[in-house]
């Protein structure tokens, strides 16, 4: 909320950002209009989509998928364009197609 | 007692001395002339192991300040030099160094911006960048130049302002010009500007830091007007800073230098070196029983408006002499005139103005153009009118 930033006796001199890894707090995810969804059931945990997510937003825990960071992933479709892996009704949608697909955000 | 060793020393050659008595941890730099002589002779310094330096050999200006701008961050202390289209080519850098508050001290020996290419001396090069939001000091001599440079790292490097000064001279003129100059004694120039504590450091790891960060419209603003704050408050360490600088050198430091300005009814305002030409034409007036003073400012940024005020209360004329032209400025007029007509303006002083365009491009200025200008003020205190706002001085026309 603008209110509650800091006015310019209070930021940080020079734009320094005092904490490291702060990035993470940005949450970019707010920006998407489409959002992947993913079918465990069928998932080959091959890792393509965690590889080619150019924002970090695929988690994965010892050599398996486990869930989108939705707070940061914009929607781009690339997991999606990428997953090798199919389905005859995703988990989410309903649809056939790929492990993952993109649904509007707005659903 | 003060202790000086007294050299024969050219403005570039003093302002090498500066640096290696300030000793800094990084310099990045590129030649250019008139300041070329500056890095030359402190890359000597760092070969003969005098200094402790890491001497940067950049591939130009804009690298040099970029570099600069790096080991600042780093929590270094850092000087260069430059001029003209060396000051020029780092511009974007130069803007950059003062609003990431790092408290650069950079020489720049006052040269013409091309084109057409000149190397001699004018005030284009500092007065292009007097919004970049660095303190600017300018020195009449060359044991100004030395004893600014001094003086400019303790006003950089003091807290409430973290911001970097360029300390200019005028080249040529200045630069190449010998004269007797007093240094301090090494250890007292050491201890005057004692250790840095940087404010934040890139080096430190226990708790790093981002420099050079993004600004959404949220944030931008807000970092712009504390640069603004800082500046605010340049002028009252400027002013402590000379105080103990006269109590170490013996020589005073303000913000403006003033000559038989007491009873003035008129008044020349001029910036470096051509203050000499003026002070001489001045004191011949004086004699003669003209009440003519001369005010030369050291300090451009932050600019001067209550001592200029101050100064000129009583005064019914003021001729300001401008060594660049802020083209398309109102009938052309230069930089300190505009400055000065908005001091007198926002102060509500009577003080008629008029402009005086001068030695563009190493263009001569002698006693006879001084006297010019003396008799004009004559006339516009006589009269109350000014029938020509901007004029210039040695220009075929």
């Amino acid at each position: 909320m603008p209110e509650d930033k800091a006015t310019w006796k209070e930021a940080t001199i020079g734009g320094v950002v005092l904490e490291p890894g702060s990035s993470a707090e940005y949450k970019t995810g707010t920006w998407r209009t489409l959002r992947p969804v993913h079918d465990m059931e069928n998932c080959t945990h091959c890792m393509m989509c965690w590889i080619f997510c150019p924002d970090s937003s695929i988690i994965v825990k010892d050599g398996r998928w486990v869930a989108f960071d939705y707070d940061h992933c914009k929607g781009c479709g690339i997991c999606a364009s990428v997953c090798p892996a199919k389905t005859k009704a995703h988990e989410v949608t309903g649809k056939e197609g790929k492990v993952i697909q993109m649904v509007s955000e707005g659903d | 007692m003060v202790v000086t060793t007294k050299l024969a020393l050219d403005g570039a050659h003093a302002a090498a001395q500066a640096m290696r008595q300030v000793n800094p941890d990084v310099v990045a730099a590129y030649p250019i002339t008139p300041q070329t002589a500056i890095v030359q002779t402190f890359s000597q310094y760092v070969a003969d192991g005098e200094v402790d330096t890491e001497f940067m050999a950049v591939e130009s200006e804009h690298a040099a300040m970029s570099a600069c701008i790096g080991a600042a961050a780093a929590g270094g202390r850092v000087m260069t030099a430059t001029a003209a289209n060396g000051l020029a080519l780092m511009w974007e850098v130069v803007y950059i160094a003062s609003s990431m508050r790092l408290p650069i001290v950079m020489s720049v020996v006052n040269r013409a911006l091309s084109a057409p290419l000149n190397i001699h001396c004018d005030h284009s090069d500092s007065m292009g960048a007097r919004d970049a939001g660095w303190i600017q000091l300018y020195s009449e001599t060359a044991q100004e130049a030395y004893d600014n440079l001094i003086q400019a790292v303790r006003i950089a490097e003091h807290p409430d302002l973290l911001t970097p000064v360029m300390v200019m001279q005028d080249g040529f003129i200045t630069g190449h010009g010998v004269e007797r100059v007093e240094l301090l004694d090494d250890a007292v120039a050491k201890q005057f500007i004692g250790t840095y504590t940087p404010k934040y450091s890139l080096l430190d790891i226990d708790s790093p830091k981002t420099f050079g960060a993004w600004d959404m419209y949220d944030y931008y603003f807000e970092h712009k007007r504390q640069q603004t704050d800082a500046l605010s408050k340049a002028m009252k360490v400027i002013v402590n800073v000379g105080q103990a600088y006269e109590g170490v050198s013996g020589r005073r430091y303000g913000v403006l230098d003033q000559y038989a300005m007491d009873d003035a009814e008129l008044a020349i305002i001029v910036l470096s070196s051509a203050a000499g030409t003026a002070r001489n034409t001045v004191k011949k007036l004086r004699a003669e029983g003209v009440k003519i003073g001369l005010v030369k400012p050291r300090v451009f940024r932050p600019f001067p408006a209550d001592e200029l005020v101050e100064a000129l209360s009583g005064v019914k004329a003021v001729a300001v002499l401008d060594r660049s032209i802020s083209f398309g400025a109102v009938e052309g007029a230069g930089p300190l005139f505009l400055e000065v007509c908005a001091a007198l303006f926002v102060a509500g002083l009577g003080a008629k103005a008029v402009n005086y365009i001068y030695g563009l491009g190493g263009r001569d200025i002698f006693p006879q153009h001084l006297e010019q200008v003396a008799s004009d003020l004559q006339g516009i205190a006589a009269t109350g009118k000014v029938t020509s706002l901007v004029n210039y001085l040695g220009l075929r026309e």
